[in-house]
């Protein structure tokens, strides 16, 4: 075929649109954007649960480890008694059913425990820093500041470390070979940590220790007490003290019929235990209505599955001998109120869960700390009134779980580094949050939850193996390739492919893709068609 | 090698010889047997590496040919009349993507009314359609000119229309020379395609074009067709030096060059001129006969200087355009403004009336006394005609129709009888 | 969960419904995917913002050029899709292409086959391509004879449901209801009157030709498996594909995949394939939902919504249950 004789106009060579540049028709460009996934919002670690996610998704666990601990040293414990804001947050809930974050962390957590993957100190600085109290908090403390080269020694008034990890979760929940093993790890990191060791003078001890910063992580170990009418003659005892000595493996008082009475976790936590304890009969005694229970809903399924009786609406109002006095309430405005109708009941213990306050003791000879609704009063960066003096966790103002309490460890480390560099500690910006409304989630495939594995409930009640099974790595897999990658791109090729002006270009693997303006007309199906939200549209500038 | 056939089996055994590859086709009176024995040359095994496609319409078939031209293949296919005008949006297309399509138009009349005899209405319809269209005297022109046409329409990458009367050639038996493959083989080399869909080279072929463009394409298309003049009159040359017979080109003129009498016509009907010419020589009367065979592209110059010694040329032709009269006439005319030449125009032979030599005496014995009008409509029955002008002239106003046929000679002519 | 589960999990993947998939194997990603891809229309061209046809278009053939091993030649009836690719002095096209007239693609196509057949080529196909008019009413004759002839020419018909390319006027692939140039939404038949209009998947099944599917622009792996199923073919072969027109809808240029994913979510475009005149198998909807969803975004429904023609949207509903129930669509 003659290339150079070839019709005039009818007949035309390839490629020749290309110089027909149909940018120019357009008045919105797309741009690629990273948003906030809203587990990661949700997240008290500020974990980057979404990358850790992704790194399971493809099989690489240690990486996987390795972004959790970015951010938590303790992901087999938090895999198991993290409250996991993170997946009532999590966009899929509205498609299906949240992904379970949470049995993956453990799933991760166990690897790094199987493989006995282990942690580095930074390069030494130089600077020690004193910590009282090894809970979460001071853990997460003394972990995030060796990270950085920090001198750190540790002050702890129980005879092992762990704070209300050990002595305020139950075994069921909390197997104590995976807590001890996590604790070890962190403290191998050249922790000196010093038991049963109580610090009665803060300054004091700074001082003849050269601290050149101290954080105070002492929780909230005061058990409330409520006064009853009448003459009891059954035994009255605090959640923390129940939960402590079964920790110790202590006498064991929870026998017969047990009343708990209160709402929260810790009540639940009692309850469970006591059914493990071989009490014949476990009622849970509440004012809230069952929605506004502080417990949160898999620790009263749990509870309620074991055999825990539960009695909403109820107030504790008198006790006599073994029989307590139930006043009915009903829902109020604000609280439930009294509606006078009482009624009895038999008990044989009575176990107060209805909260605990800071053992304010530790600050007696500290006149500069000050504390504020029954908490260590601390400015934005955790730092008391005195400076150098930091507080996290239960003691100082947070949401009293474990999960803050990690949280609150990890940024106090960072503001004790500011400190000590002589400078303020500065959180990054948070991108914007990705709402459902902004995936497509068409195109996530049908993934029904992977539910864990649950000890059957009667086995339960026989003693306290861990209840809530392990995923295997294949459900671990699965589980976190239901995360649809809120508001980061994952490459999924959809805008490559769907652009009609094929405008983008396909960088390979790790590399992501870039629109070429020449071409693309702005249509915005791109970022219609986003399954993710990791493209907005923007107005041109003229 | 001399054969009794009729002329269109003659034909498609050319067109066998010519190594077609795809032959689309839809059966249509008088173009059927044709394509008729094509199917079974291919059926027989006898014409081998050819595709034969009995498709649902003329407009299909053609389609087809453009596909398969487009993708580069000999092609060739057969109309007639209604076909020719269901395919019309494929023949316009098929010359405007410059692709070498051979066609045999059987040529018919066009209804309403239907007629399936033999004018030449279909071949004056796409006489703007941008092919090349030829007209053959004899049934051994169609062999010759149909061999011709592959290798024209190669050449120029243009399709060409072979135009052959229907019945009076298409179905006429006479002894014809078919020549051989081997020479056949000489004369037509195997297709080299100006453009072709190829996955190797890819190409756009189709595309739109604006007014920015587009009358630059339609002079590109009519300078493609004066290039033809010359090239057409040299394959015939070479044909005649190869197959040492007269077939083809742009004109060919008959009779004494310096007569002052010359008929101008396409087709067979110059058969039965040239016999009348036979006679009237005996009688001493001398008259010119001027065939044109090719009458897109038109040789303008050529028909000039063939008429260049006449006095009176009479424009014979089987079709007319209705409101104007004859189109053969007016191109005639523009082509020879030049000459001083008296051109008169006669319409004749429409759907299948015969072209009596008797008929065609009167004309030129009209001419000879100078009686001829400047149009006629030869053996119009002038009664017939008259009566229903008049029953229509009762419902209508009078004298306008009657002015028109005066205008246009037929109440003249009528008078003459 | 048992090892005979453990293809289950690997199949649940993030996305696997979208283009690509970082996850899935190589072999498993859409053409659409890859940097390879034939990109059969190219940037430059004059489609309107958001498309369907031009994505659909090159969805397709892109497709036909994989499973052929890049041996495409193609013919194309005048309509949006010749006229936004090929003006002058810009083509689009990366393939061989020839258009030709409105009515006869599916002919012109057969003439290639024809041309490839007496050559003994057997390595290049062809496919034939033009919208819903030229499909539907102007070139359905040559469609038939082209089935009828069981020529080998895979017919791709990319249907948006009107002359767009004229000025929305309507074909007989309208759908009942839809307001259009030539069926304004006037009178006490507002829009395109029900009862009026053809499938032509059903017809060209009809004809039981090897193979017929029909695909849509949002399910590009669906659409993808169809075009190299019907390359498997020899014969004639038959999809259509739905691709919405933001232009004669009067959708948001960003709604086009949306739409062409709604269609089919809500009963209204059936996805199904039949061989040799039977139904083999359909595409089950995935998450169903009302037609007014899909009617919603499009202004050339809008009447419908009015009081007074409720009766209409009854009929639209009645329309998707008939789908559901003919194709098993649930």
């Amino acid at each position: 075929m003659n290339q150079q004789n070839k019709p005039f106009a009818i007949t035309l060579d390839v490629g020749s649109s290309h110089l027909n540049k149909t940018g120019s028709w357009r008045s919105m460009r797309p741009e690629y954007v990273d948003r906030l996934p809203p587990c990661n919002k949700a997240c008290p670690s500020g974990e980057d649960i979404q990358g850790w996610l992704s790194l399971t998704e493809e099989k690489k666990y240690h990486q996987a480890w390795q972004l959790i601990t970015r951010d938590n040293p303790f992901p087999a414990v938090m895999g198991r008694v993290c409250y996991h804001s993170c997946e009532g947050a999590c966009n899929r809930g509205q498609l299906d059913l949240p992904v379970g974050i949470n049995s993956v962390e453990r799933f991760i957590g166990d690897q790094g425990l199987i493989n006995n993957w282990q942690f580095s100190a930074g390069t030494d600085t130089g600077k020690k820093v004193m910590i009282i109290g090894s809970g979460p908090a001071g853990l997460a403390a003394a972990y995030h500041l060796r990270r950085l080269g920090h001198a750190v020694t540790m002050f702890e008034a129980a005879v092992k470390p762990g704070g209300m990890m050990r002595y305020g979760i139950p075994k069921y929940r909390l197997p104590r070979e995976k807590l001890n093993a996590e604790i070890d790890r962190v403290l191998d990191m050249g922790v000196d940590i010093r038991l049963n060791q109580r610090v009665d003078d803060i300054e004091q001890t700074r001082r003849e220790g050269g601290f050149d910063a101290v954080l105070i992580a002492i929780g909230a170990q005061h058990s409330r007490h409520l006064e009853f009418a009448g003459e009891p003659s059954i035994p009255i005892i605090d959640a923390l003290t129940v939960l402590r000595d079964t920790e110790l493996e202590k006498h064991n008082r929870l026998v017969g019929r047990v009343v708990v009475y209160g709402g929260g976790n810790s009540a639940m936590d009692v309850a469970r235990t006591a059914i493990r304890m071989g009490a014949r009969d476990v009622t849970v005694v509440a004012r809230q209505e069952q929605q506004h229970l502080t417990a949160h809903r898999f620790e009263i399924k749990e509870a309620v599955e074991e055999g825990t009786r539960l009695m909403t609406l109820h107030s504790i109002t008198a006790i006599n001998g073994n029989e307590l006095t139930l006043e009915k309430l009903k829902p109020g405005d604000s609280h439930p109120v009294a509606t006078g109708e009482t009624e009895t009941f038999s008990a044989d213990v009575l176990v107060l869960a209805v909260g605990q306050d800071v053992d304010e003791s530790v600050l007696e000879n500290s006149p500069d700390l000050a504390v504020e609704n029954g908490v260590i009063a601390v400015d934005e960066r955790l730092q008391t009134k005195s400076p150098g003096i930091f507080a996290a966790g239960d003691a100082a103002p947070s949401q009293r779980n474990v999960t803050s309490a990690l949280g609150q460890g990890k940024k106090a480390a960072r503001a004790i580094h500011a400190f000590l560099n002589g400078s303020l500690y500065q959180p990054a910006p948070q991108h914007e949050v990705v709402e459902f409304n902004m995936l497509e989630p068409w195109y996530y495939a049908d993934a029904p939850r992977t539910a864990q594995p649950h000890l059957e409930a009667v086995r339960r009640k026989n003693g306290f193996a861990e209840v809530v099974g392990d995923l295997d790595s294949e459900h671990a897999t699965y589980e976190s390739r239901r995360c649809m990658s809120c508001g980061n791109c994952f490459e999924c090729d959809n805008c490559y492919g769907i652009c009609p002006d094929n405008a983008i270009k396909k960088l390979g693997p790790g590399k992501g893709f870039e629109f070429k303006y020449d071409y693309c007309k702005g249509c915005g199906m791109c970022e219609a068609e986003c399954p993710c939200g990791a493209i907005r549209m923007v107005a041109e500038e003229i | 090698m001399l054969q009794q056939i009729s002329g269109s089996i003659a034909v498609a055994e050319a067109i066998a010889l010519c190594r077609p590859e795809v032959i689309p086709c839809y059966p249509i009176t008088p173009q059927t047997h044709i394509v008729e024995h094509l199917s079974e040359l291919i059926k027989s095994g006898q014409l081998k590496g050819c595709t034969y496609e009995n498709v649902e319409s003329e407009f299909a078939s053609l389609s087809l040919c453009i596909g398969s031209s487009g993708a580069g293949a000999r092609t060739y296919t057969a109309t007639a009349s209604q076909g020719l005008l269901f395919m019309m949006e494929a023949v316009y297309n098929a010359s405007g993507l410059s692709l070498p399509i051979v066609m045999t138009l059987g040529n018919r009349a066009i209804g309403a009314p239907i007629n399936i005899w033999n004018d030449h209405s279909d071949a004056m319809s796409a006489r703007d359609a941008g092919w090349i269209q030829l007209f053959v005297e004899s049934n051994q022109q169609a062999v010759d000119v149909h061999i011709q046409a592959f290798r024209l329409a190669e050449a120029l990458s243009l399709p060409v229309m072979v135009n052959m009367d229907g019945f009076i050639l298409t179905h006429a038996v006479t002894r014809i020379d078919i020549p051989n493959q081997q020479q056949v083989d000489g004369f037509l080399p195997p297709l080299v395609p100006r453009q072709q869909l190829d996955v190797r080279a890819p190409i756009t072929i189709g595309a739109m074009v604006g007014p920015d463009a587009f009358t630059e394409v339609r002079y590109l298309a009519h300078h493609a067709q004066k290039q033809a003049l010359a090239v057409i009159e040299q394959q015939a040359a070479e044909f005649e030096q190869i197959f040492g017979r007269d077939s083809g080109g742009l004109v060919k003129y008959y009779g004494n060059e310096n007569a002052e009498i010359v008929f101008v016509a396409m087709g067979s009907v110059i058969g039965s001129l040239r016999e009348m010419q036979r006679q009237t020589a005996e009688e001493g009367i001398d008259f010119g006969i001027l065939s044109l065979r090719s009458f897109r592209p038109f040789p303008a110059q050529v028909i000039s200087l063939a008429l260049g010694k006449a006095k009176s040329a009479i424009v014979f032709e089987k079709s007319f355009a209705v409101g104007m009269g004859g189109v053969l006439t007016s191109e005639v005319h523009m082509a020879t403004e030049a000459n001083d030449l008296k051109i008169h125009s006669v319409i004749g032979g429409l759907g299948g009336r015969s072209i009596t030599i008797k008929s065609l005496r009167k004309l030129l014995d009209a001419a000879l006394k100078n009686e001829l009008p400047n149009e006629t409509f030869m053996d119009l029955d002038t009664a017939t005609v008259e009566r229903e002008i008049e029953r229509q002239q009762d419902q209508a106003s009078g004298p306008v129709a009657e002015n028109i046929l005066r205008d246009v000679g037929v109440v003249s002519a009528s008078k003459t009888h | 969960m048992s090892d005979s589960n453990s293809q289950t999990v690997k199949f649940y993947q993030t996305g696997t419904f979208t283009v690509g998939n970082r996850l899935l194997d190589e072999s498993l990603r859409t053409v659409q995917a890859t940097t390879e891809r034939s990109n059969s229309i190219d940037s430059g061209h004059r489609a309107c913002q958001g498309c369907g046809q031009a994505l659909g278009a090159r969805y397709a053939l892109d497709a036909a050029m994989r499973a052929t091993d890049n041996n495409i030649i193609a013919a194309n009836a005048t309509g949006c899709l010749e006229v936004f690719t090929t003006p002058y002095p810009e083509t689009a096209w990366s393939i061989p292409w020839l258009h030709s007239v409105f009515g006869n693609a599916a002919a012109v196509g057969s003439g290639m086959a024809a041309a490839l057949k007496a050559r003994g080529d057997t390595t290049t196909r062809v496919i034939a391509q033009g919208g819903d008019g030229g499909t539907t009413d102007i070139g359905f004759g040559c469609l038939s004879g082209m089935f009828d002839r069981n020529d080998d020419v895979l017919y791709i018909c990319y249907d948006n449901g009107g002359y767009m390319n004229t000025g929305v006027q309507r074909s007989s692939a309208t759908p009942p209801a839809a307001r259009t140039a030539t069926t304004m939404p006037l009178g006490d038949n507002p829009g395109s009157s029900f009862d009026t209009g053809k499938f032509l998947p059903a017809i060209a099944l009809a004809h039981e030709i090897p193979y017929v599917a029909t695909a849509s622009v949002h399910d590009l792996h669906d659409l993808e498996r169809k075009v190299e199923k019907a390359m498997s073919f020899h014969g004639a072969r038959y999809i259509q594909i739905n691709v919405p027109c933001p232009l004669g809808w009067g959708s948001e240029p960003a709604h086009t995949i949306r739409l062409a994913r709604l269609a089919v979510e809500s009963g209204l475009w059936p996805l199904f394939e039949g061989e040799r005149g039977e139904v083999t198998d359909s595409t089950k909807i995935r998450y169903q939902v009302p037609v007014e969803d899909y009617l919603k975004l499009q202004k050339r429904f809008a009447h419908v919504f009015k009081p007074e023609n409720l009766d209409q949207l009854e009929a639209i509903r009645a329309l998707a249950l008939k789908n559901i129930r003919r194709y098993h669509l649930v």
